[in-house]
């Protein structure tokens, strides 16, 4: 049940989008058509899920403070948080180059659809931003960790996918000339993020 | 408010007699970013953090001098050594640069104002994948000499930051009738019953708020208007 309960709440109440405003600069440059749009979401939603359990694990057993007990007694005060950045961030840019010589070799048509997207991944705040609210929610075990790397990475393509529907249409529509283009994607997202905070004080 | 900074920009020119240094290309570095190429709202970099710590002006404020520092340092950094990073893992190395000065920072701001720091919560890692530090590098450090680097980064985080304390303005004085934490709608307002707009306080109106300084920007600025 704390599966679904994470799961949902990630998707929903924490969206990366709507309530923390996390990989913003790639959801206004990538939303103008919904098949980049589902691309650059289905990439997120991978990278998420990998990256936010193996950080768990060096965030539980390498960086924390006495984490490293398992080494030896010596170890047991040792406080490295201080470097969960630099360590997070190395993490996300060569799990990000694995993953993208890794789908080259084994999924060409998968490649084919998510591969320029892959490197834009490195610096999208979201994969980050994943991470260290990992870290800073302390959540009890891997599996959660996980769920809520797959359920963040779902939040931010629902919310990708649906600007670029609505962009594709607003084609058509008269809007103010200054307006246009970016400022009415604020405006949107704006109204979209507030329509999403109905969702807040959702239990399961 | 982008007029003063401008202003301010001038002036600091004109107190350096050193000419070469303040060519007019150099001046234009510093003050292209605060509108014409502003990263917010034309290059659309950085928008992230931009939005979200924008509730109070000392937050903001405090954001924008942190950003500051990381670009003039990684812009510098990378502007040296921009002949010796192997182009193919160009990436993970500025990423590097960039996440040693933040730890600096968050130490920094840890030691001197931890409620701030602890109010900015992850936002101050999230600098490391601001998206306004890596495209300058990219666009930029990587291409040129030190010094033009340098007024790249004052430019751009200056443009960046004024956008992001404007947008504080706002929000804290209609949100909760403060500026920098300090009341400034007189109690007579609240007695005659004016309230408090609280939806500006919700992280929704960061973007309705961003929309609308682009709205006025380009109606100001026509030739900055898009196609659709």
């Amino acid at each position: 049940m704390d599966y679904i309960n994470i799961f949902v709440k990630s998707i929903f109440i924490d969206n990366m989008i709507f309530a923390y405003f996390l990989g913003m600069c790639s959801y206004l440059a990538v939303s103008k058509t919904v098949k980049t749009g589902v691309g650059l979401g289905a990439a997120v939603i991978f990278v998420l899920g990998i990256t936010v359990p193996i950080n768990y694990l060096l965030e539980n057993y390498v960086l924390k403070e006495g984490a490293l007990a398992w080494l030896s007694d010596d170890f047991a005060t040792v406080d490295l948080s201080f470097l969960s950045f630099i360590m997070f961030i190395a993490v996300i840019a060569s799990m990000v180059q694995l993953v993208e010589m890794a789908v080259e070799k084994f999924a060409p048509a998968l490649y084919g659809a998510l591969g320029i997207f892959l490197p834009l991944i490195a610096v999208n705040c979201s994969i980050l931003g994943g991470s260290l609210f990992m870290q800073e929610r302390q959540y009890a075990n891997i599996g959660e960790a996980t769920v809520f790397g797959l359920g963040s990475g779902v939040g931010w393509f629902l919310a990708i996918v649906a600007i670029a529907a609505i962009r594709e249409k607003i084609r058509y529509s008269n809007v103010p000339a200054p307006l246009r283009g970016l400022g009415i994607t604020f405006i949107l997202t704006g109204l979209m993020g507030i329509a999403f905070m109905s969702f807040m004080g959702i239990e399961l | 408010m982008s007029e003063t900074a401008e202003a301010q920009v001038q002036d600091e020119a004109a107190v350096e007699p050193k000419e070469p240094l303040f060519s007019a290309k150099n001046k234009r570095l510093l003050s292209d970013p605060l509108n014409d190429d502003n990263p917010i709202t034309i290059q659309v970099l950085g928008i992230c953090s931009a939005l979200a710590i924008t509730v109070q002006v000392k937050q903001a404020f405090v954001m924008a001098v942190s950003v500051l520092f990381v670009m003039i340092g990684a812009n510098l950094i990378v502007s040296w050594m921009r002949n010796l990073i192997p182009s193919r893992v160009r990436i993970i190395v500025q990423l590097v640069i960039v996440a040693a000065l933040v730890i600096l920072v968050d130490q920094v701001l840890k030691a001197f104002v931890y409620d701030v720091s602890k109010q900015l919560s992850v936002f101050v890692g999230l600098i490391i994948t601001n998206c306004i530090i890596m495209g300058r590098l990219e666009a930029f450090a990587l291409g040129n000499k030190a010094w033009p680097s340098f007024l790249d980064a004052i430019g751009n985080a200056a443009g960046y930051g004024w956008i992001l304390i404007a947008v504080a303005v706002v929000r804290e004085f209609f949100g909760s009738g403060k500026f920098w934490g300090i009341q400034v709608i007189p109690d007579a307002f609240y007695e005659m019953g004016y309230f408090n707009n609280g939806f500006m306080i919700l992280p929704p109106m960061a973007l309705v708020v961003v929309g609308i300084i682009i709205w006025i920007q380009r109606s100001k600025n026509t030739k900055l208007i898009e196609e659709n």
